[in-house]
């Protein structure tokens, strides 16, 4: 009887092992020319707040491919802090295509060799195909009175933001700061520095992602002020009617999300033609109206005058390259370990 | 009789102190993880169990459950028959290593596997070529799995069988029994209910785990989405209710392992006492 149990043991573990197996090896497709296999699955690793956008996108852009090749296309989502989806992508995460909150995240996988050089020129508008900006969203009624940055400096504000070492959105969030306090002190840096650290002194809870950081505000309600993605801001406004306003400060910056294939992995996977025109189809009217559906501003000018009653335009916004001399400018002053943000925030 | 005022009292307190602490730490979030997943009735609850996605982590989860319990008792029983019944060099380093998946965080446990088979780990290049994923596919999920219940079921094992001695087998191969016969019919009929005991935590641990598997993970929705991870996945997407309903069907399977478990500790409690007699 003992035996029986042993094999059967065994077995078990035998059966369990193959499985395993058969797992780890998928089929790789090809899909060079007219010989497309009936089904290709695309992997997009994408940032926290992008979730319900590419739920409709994918929908919208399956029906496209079917239509055009025949071909059935599956597409994987994965969403975390956009940092931390670089560092996967990076660390073996094999994505076809990346879909991050920022130019430098994307371009960290550059550097990593996984990203062909100019990737940032291979599609329109620096591979930004919809944008977004950086607004306050606070409980209704306003009850701090909360109007613009220099009011969630004042003390007794609690402010809820991401951390930027691991979230995009966050980087955004320090850079509209900045922005604001420049044009305030016009330029002064130690006056703007002490703006900013006193901005940071406010913040109770400082999680990993944008996504994090919402919840912690709109869900777990704590803090007087979710610095937020606008499109962000919009959804939970839509989660929970009534209960949030949103405040536009005089001054913020245009975000721009970033897009690019993986060339290593879509050329390793065979993916590259689906995978590009994943990107491409971004930019069409459709898409772009998605895009606006789900609250991130579209590119396309026409289709964002269509927006028009929900964005605020008339907001002046500061942009990456002609204000802060690019990603590796910022990243530098700011970000890299002992930066700017590391001093304003361990003292 | 003032001594015996005094016991009661000890008694009452301690007993209270018991049932609060416990009734405020693991009941009362446990009952409101159900409640919560009714808030919206029968139908989200269904819906979000139905949920292919939720089948899928669900199935992963089991997967990898299943491997790292069949696993582990394999090793549970080598490694409790090696250090008990032998004597060798090294062998409370051995049995102090064991215990590492206890000592380290989950986390630091996964991003050792990313470090390993990672694409700037030192093995990826041979599995890569080989074709084979580990991590941010389903054998690191695996992986970790087992690494954090590794110890569970030689913990139940070696106390047992170092309280039960050597002198049974010696009897026995002194009347002339083969090891592996020594094993099957003295070893073994001692320590089943102890056995029985350490697969059912380390099921119970292996189906929960969320710290090494969310490194390893990727967080692939369907593919690599373990249902602890699946459950937070929804509390993120707003889905409060559904990641409730989710979480739900965690708490049922734990509540059946814990009625395992007690069956178990009570058959085993029966046996040792026909035994005595």
């Amino acid at each position: 009887m003992k035996i029986k149990k042993i094999s059967v043991l065994v077995l078990t573990l035998s059966l369990a092992l193959s499985a395993l197996a058969g797992c780890s090896s998928e089929p790789t497709e090809t899909t060079s020319g007219d010989d497309r296999p009936a089904e290709v699955e695309i992997l997009n690793v994408s940032y926290d707040p992008t979730r319900e956008l590419y739920v409709a996108f994918n929908e919208a852009f399956a029906k496209y491919w079917k239509e055009t090749t025949g071909q059935e296309v599956v597409v994987t989502q994965s969403h975390a802090g956009s940092g931390k989806q670089a560092n996967a992508v990076i660390e073996g995460n094999e994505a076809d295509v990346v879909t991050l909150a920022l130019e430098g995240d994307v371009d960290a996988i550059r550097k990593a060799g996984l990203i062909n050089d100019g990737w940032v020129d291979r599609l329109p508008l620096k591979s930004s195909p919809y944008t977004s900006t950086i607004v306050f969203l606070v409980r209704k009624g306003n009850p701090k009175n909360i109007k613009d940055w220099d009011d969630i400096v004042k003390s007794g504000v609690e402010v809820i933001t991401p951390s930027p070492k691991t979230s995009g959105g966050a980087k955004w969030n320090f850079l509209a700061a900045w922005a604001f306090a420049q044009n305030l002190y016009n330029g002064d840096d130690a006056k703007i520095t002490q703006f900013v650290k006193d901005l940071y002194a406010n913040v109770t809870v400082l999680d990993s992602g944008a996504r994090g950081s919402t919840t912690t505000f709109v869900e777990n309600k704590q803090g007087d002020v979710l610095l937020a993605w606008e499109n962000e801001a919009f959804l939970s406004q839509k989660e929970h009617p009534g209960e949030y306003e949103i405040v536009t400060p005089s001054i913020s910056i245009l975000a721009q999300p970033s897009v690019s294939v993986v060339d290593t992995n879509a050329d390793k996977h065979g993916t590259r033609e689906v995978s590009e025109a994943y990107l491409q189809y971004l930019y069409t009217e459709e898409a772009q109206r998605i895009e606006g559906t789900w609250f991130y501003r579209p590119s396309n000018e026409t289709i964002l005058k269509e927006f028009s009653d929900i964005f605020d335009l008339n907001v002046k916004l500061v942009n990456i390259d002609d204000d802060f001399g690019g990603w590796d400018a910022a990243n530098t002053k700011f970000f890299v370990d002992g930066a700017v943000f590391d001093q304003i925030y361990k003292q | 009789m003032k001594r015996q005022i005094k016991a009661n009292i000890t008694k009452i307190l301690l007993i209270s102190t018991c049932v609060i602490f416990v009734g405020v730490m693991l009941v009362v979030p446990l009952a409101s993880v159900i409640v919560y997943s009714l808030r919206e009735g029968w139908q989200v609850l269904a819906k979000t169990v139905m949920d292919q996605y939720t089948i899928k982590a669900l199935q992963l989860t089991l997967y990898a459950a299943a491997i790292a319990v069949v696993f582990n008792t394999v090793f549970g029983l080598f490694s409790s028959w090696a250090i008990t019944k032998f004597r060798f060099k090294g062998k409370n380093f051995l049995s102090t290593l064991i215990d590492i998946p206890f000592a380290i965080s989950p986390v630091i446990a996964g991003l050792i596997f990313i470090l390993i088979f990672g694409r700037i780990g030192w093995a990826y290049d041979f599995f890569n070529s080989h074709d084979i994923k580990v991590v941010f596919a389903v054998p690191g999920i695996v992986l970790a799995t087992i690494f954090v219940t590794f110890p569970f079921v030689s913990r139940e094992l070696i106390p047992l069988m170092h309280a039960q001695g050597t002198d049974e087998e010696e009897a026995a191969a002194l009347m002339g029994a083969k090891g592996l016969s020594v094993y099957r019919r003295v070893t073994l009929p001692h320590i089943k209910w102890g056995l029985l005991y350490g697969v059912i935590l380390c099921t119970a641990r292996a189906l929960g785990e969320f710290g090494a598997v969310s490194v390893v993970s990727g967080k692939l929705r369907g593919k690599t989405n373990t249902l602890p991870l699946h459950v937070e996945q929804l509390f993120q997407e707003f889905h409060l209710t559904a990641s409730f309903a989710a979480a739900s069907i965690l708490v049922v399977i734990a509540i059946i392992i814990l009625i395992l478990k007690n069956i178990v500790e009570y058959k085993g409690k029966k046996e040792d006492e026909l035994h005595v007699r």
